[in-house]
């Protein structure tokens, strides 16, 4: 037992030095770190947001409005599908009760006559073929039940669509809160319909919020000018049409506008939109451009529409309402309204990170100012050193020699986990730091467990080697029942906990391995060199 | 001659006072369960959704201002709490508010958008409070902390912490009988549920905040009174294969007594640690800290008096050289 061969003491040393390699670079500057040459370790432990400072944002997605609006625009195009404008080929096919149950899903018509209800299912097939998922798939389902046709989205794109709403949704976000690409932010989705963001550092949560929760949808409209505003409000308003108020930007005095609800052009064909100075007055402005097909619809309209008004709206506002006085033909813009330097860059930045496919829920905020953080890390260091130094000088006040082997354990200990963490870039948290001081403290156990062991063999009269290699042996499946609980409870942690809790599962579950590790490998090591040495007639415990 | 906490051949005889151990569980497990029911536990926002904000100042900060002028934007229940900074220098309150709940506009809201307004109303909730705060004390007061949380995580973290900790009792209900015997893992799991249920109380007697960190510390002493009670039954095991013949009881007493120095030894480090926590750990540990010295206490306790003793009630298979039907005591 006490015995180690020269291969099995270098694996034991080795494993440690290792650990030290890769604990090493936490204890170096940054700048100190890429000056290292390549092929050394330069991994260093993350801090948690809770210790360097940062948002955490927990956001829903509305996955299920974005089916709403696919299945919304199903219904729209079952009507022109039954009512062919210009009937080439086709001929009308009488319906009543299109409707669309959000509750079920299923959007349904029903056919006047019936004589109509296979063209009519046949059309509703053609309309709906073609999988996003691939070939031989249908996103759609169509169904004849009786006079009614019905269609239902199946459960394989409706979580295609619901994954990709997510997706698109993680792309917009970064690219707003991140545009040159270079800060460290955490954007990952997070179960079916959440994202996680993490941002380090920044100290305006509030503005982040801002900047994340609008949707950012850009529409170019035509003034209706033939509804009065009045009309329109008390809720005369005849189909097609929409009012619309201006934002606060634009000064709160304008009355809304009535408009016409489709766009003449989305944000989706604005290729580029950046602030500048107005030159001709104060303020700000938005330069923007338009990609070809945007261009050529915006010189269209422009051309032909010479003397009219039309407004610029930005999530359900309008942003600016210039009178066109001549066609617009170079593809190009400005959008000039009373916009503080801010707005104008937060707006820009809003149009060229294009609109979010639904809006987004904030579900939860944790933000930790960087003063607070830097506080944690000093007193979690403090309890830290402090505990060590507690349960080292007890350990050799308790088990002399033997405790000295303890406490080298605990110290190579330390450098296990400090290794491991930055081996696997784990984060280390406030509850992560608490995980390492109570390991500090559990750690010990299985030295404890093997010693008293040896105590008592020695009671009983054993000789000091033969006493220490039964204690080992004896001590091993206690060693193991034990920790394998605790081992098991921070798995558990683990699976169900969120991010400060997962941190202190992390340093638990790391601390027990190397904590068992250190006990019966590298105090065995040290034990059995002195003991098979000097070979002691006693030994004192 | 080094330091023995328990002096060698310690004979105390455990199971004889196992009496008197069970009326102070039973009274504290009673005092806990009426505890929780009357006072029930301080859930923090984790589990109860709403908002909390530290704010710091350079200034002294006037706590009776501070919740007149929040209690002036009606958002329900609102506490203030004066904190100590870890360096000192500054001032610093702790805002909590509770839950906001969107006002109920035509009738005509679903369930999900009620939802989705009730979430809205945290976050307005939120930005009103700094709002007021930087009006109250100026623009150069620091948000040290700022956690919202709003119904839908809330109610789902009340639902994770629960599983987590049943879940793990079950995990080593399960582990404890592969490894020992049915009556081992019963007796095992009796002495963490007891932990638990005690632990609870506490926080329910002191009105310490019970949030995400406390179910940590709960997993955490549910693992440390198992390991407790793991190293006894080992022993326990041992002796039964030793002792063929002995009185269960006179066995069970030499096993905890063996034991009692290693037990004794181990929580004391772990208690060493835990108290460097509480003390220099700051503030935020606290909680987390407290709970955890009292679990490694009540899991030392438990897993001698109650963990123990419970193998009398239901009896061990005494040969474990081969298969063999439980005999009772």
């Amino acid at each position: 037992m006490l015995q180690f061969s020269k291969f099995q003491t270098a694996a034991i040393l080795g494993l440690i030095l290792l650990a030290a390699l890769f604990g090493a670079p936490n204890l170096l500057s940054e700048s100190a770190r890429n000056n290292l040459p390549g092929f050394v370790p330069k991994g260093t432990i993350n801090l948690g947001l809770d210790l360097q400072g940062g948002s955490y944002l927990l956001l829903g997605v509305d996955t299920d409005k974005v089916i709403d609006d696919r299945m919304k625009g199903l219904m729209v195009d079952l009507r022109r599908e039954m009512r062919p404008v210009s009937a080439i080929g086709k001929e009308r096919i009488r319906f009543d009760n299109l409707v669309y149950n959000d509750d079920s899903g299923v959007v349904s018509l029903r056919i006047a006559n019936e004589a109509d209800i296979d063209a009519a299912a046949d059309r509703a097939r053609d309309l709906t073929r073609g999988g996003a998922l691939g070939l031989g798939q249908r996103n759609y389902i169509v169904s004849v039940n009786g006079p009614a046709i019905n269609v239902t989205i199946t459960a394989e794109a409706r979580r295609f669509f619901s994954n990709e709403a997510v997706r698109d949704s993680i792309e917009v976000i970064r690219r707003r809160i991140d545009p040159a690409g270079n800060k460290e932010v955490a954007i990952q989705p997070q179960g079916e319909n959440r994202i996680v963001v993490q941002v380090p550092g920044d100290d305006d949560p509030e503005a982040l919020k801002a900047l994340i929760n609008r949707t950012g949808q850009l529409t170019f409209h035509a003034h209706d000018p033939s509804v009065s505003v009045q009309d329109a409000a008390a809720g005369l308003i005849p189909p097609g049409r929409i009012l619309v108020p201006f934002s606060e930007s634009e000064g709160a005095g304008q009355l809304p506008l009535v408009l016409e609800e489709d766009p003449i052009i989305t944000g989706a064909m604005v290729q580029t939109a950046s602030a500048a100075p107005n030159p001709d007055g104060a303020g700000f402005q938005i330069n923007f451009a338009f990609d070809s097909s945007g261009a050529r619809r915006f010189a269209d309209y422009t051309r032909n529409n010479i003397g009219s008004i039309f407004a610029i709206v930005l999530d359900d506002q309008i942003i600016s309402a210039p009178t066109i006085q001549s066609a617009i033909t170079q593809g190009s813009g400005r959008i000039t309204g009373n916009f503080t330097a801010m707005e104008a860059a937060e707006t820009s930045l809003l149009i060229r990170s294009g609109a979010l496919p639904a809006e987004l829920k904030t579900l939860e905020q944790r933000s930790v100012g960087p003063e607070l953080g830097a506080d944690s890390i000093e007193a979690g260091a403090k309890a830290l050193i402090i505990g060590f130094i507690g349960v080292i000088i007890y350990m050799v006040v308790s088990y002399g020699r033997f405790g000295v082997y303890a406490d080298f354990a605990l110290i190579a200990n330390i450098i296990l986990i400090a290794g491991a963490l930055s081996l696997f870039g784990s984060t280390l948290t406030l509850p992560g730091i608490a995980g390492i001081v109570l390991t500090i403290g559990m750690a010990v156990d299985a030295n404890v467990l093997i010693f008293e062991r040896i105590r008592e063999e020695l009671l009983n009269g054993k000789s000091p080697i033969n006493a220490a290699e039964i204690g080992y042996d004896k001590a091993r499946s206690a060693i193991i029942d034990a920790n394998i609980t605790t081992f098991l409870a921070a798995i558990i942690m683990f699976q169900l906990g969120a991010g400060p809790v997962r941190g202190f599962a992390i340093t638990l579950a790391v601390g027990v391995v190397t904590s068992v590790f250190t006990a019966y490998f590298l105090t065995r090591l040290f034990a059995g060199g002195f003991l098979l040495a000097k070979r002691p007639k006693e030994l004192k415990l | 001659m080094y330091l023995k906490l328990i002096p060698d051949n310690t004979n105390v005889q455990f199971t004889k006072l196992r009496f008197g151990a069970m009326a102070l569980s039973a009274v504290l497990i009673v005092g806990s369960i009426i505890a929780l029911f009357t006072h029930g536990l301080n859930f923090g926002i984790d589990f109860r959704g709403g908002v909390t904000i530290e704010v710091a100042d350079s200034e002294p900060i006037d706590t009776g201002a501070v919740q007149g002028a929040i209690a002036n934007l009606n958002l329900g229940d609102v506490k203030v709490q004066e904190i100590q900074d870890f360096a000192g220098t500054d001032e610093a309150v702790i805002v909590f508010i509770e839950q906001q709940e969107a006002p109920a506009a035509d009738g005509s809201e679903t369930a999900e958008s009620v939802a989705d307004a009730n979430e809205d109303a945290q976050q307005q909730a939120a930005a009103l409070v700094q709002d007021a705060l930087r009006t109250l004390l100026g623009d150069d007061i620091e948000f040290r902390k700022i956690d919202v949380v709003g119904p839908t995580v809330s109610g789902e973290l009340v639902q994770k912490g629960a599983i987590a900790v049943v879940l793990a009792i079950g995990m080593m209900l399960i582990y404890i009988w592969f490894r020992f015997e049915w009556q081992f893992s019963v007796g095992a799991i009796t002495a963490l549920v007891h932990d638990v249920i005690i632990t609870l109380g506490l926080f329910a007697v002191t009105s310490l905040e019970f949030n995400l960190a406390i179910i940590a510390a709960l997993l955490t002493i549910v693992g440390y009174s198992m390991n407790d009670t793991v190293v006894v039954y080992d022993r326990v095991r041992e002796n039964l294969r030793k002792y063929k013949k002995k009185q269960l009881s006179e066995l069970l007493d030499l096993s905890i007594n063996e034991t009692l120095s290693r037990t004794i030894m181990t929580s004391v480090t772990t208690l060493l640690a835990l108290i460097a926590l509480a003390i220099f750990g700051g503030v935020v540990l606290r909680g987390f800290t407290l709970a955890m010295i009292w679990g490694v206490v009540i899991g030392t306790y438990s897993s001698i008096f109650v963990a123990s003793p419970f193998l009398l009630a239901t009896g061990v298979k005494r040969d474990w050289s081969k298969q063999s039907v439980a005999v009772t005591p």
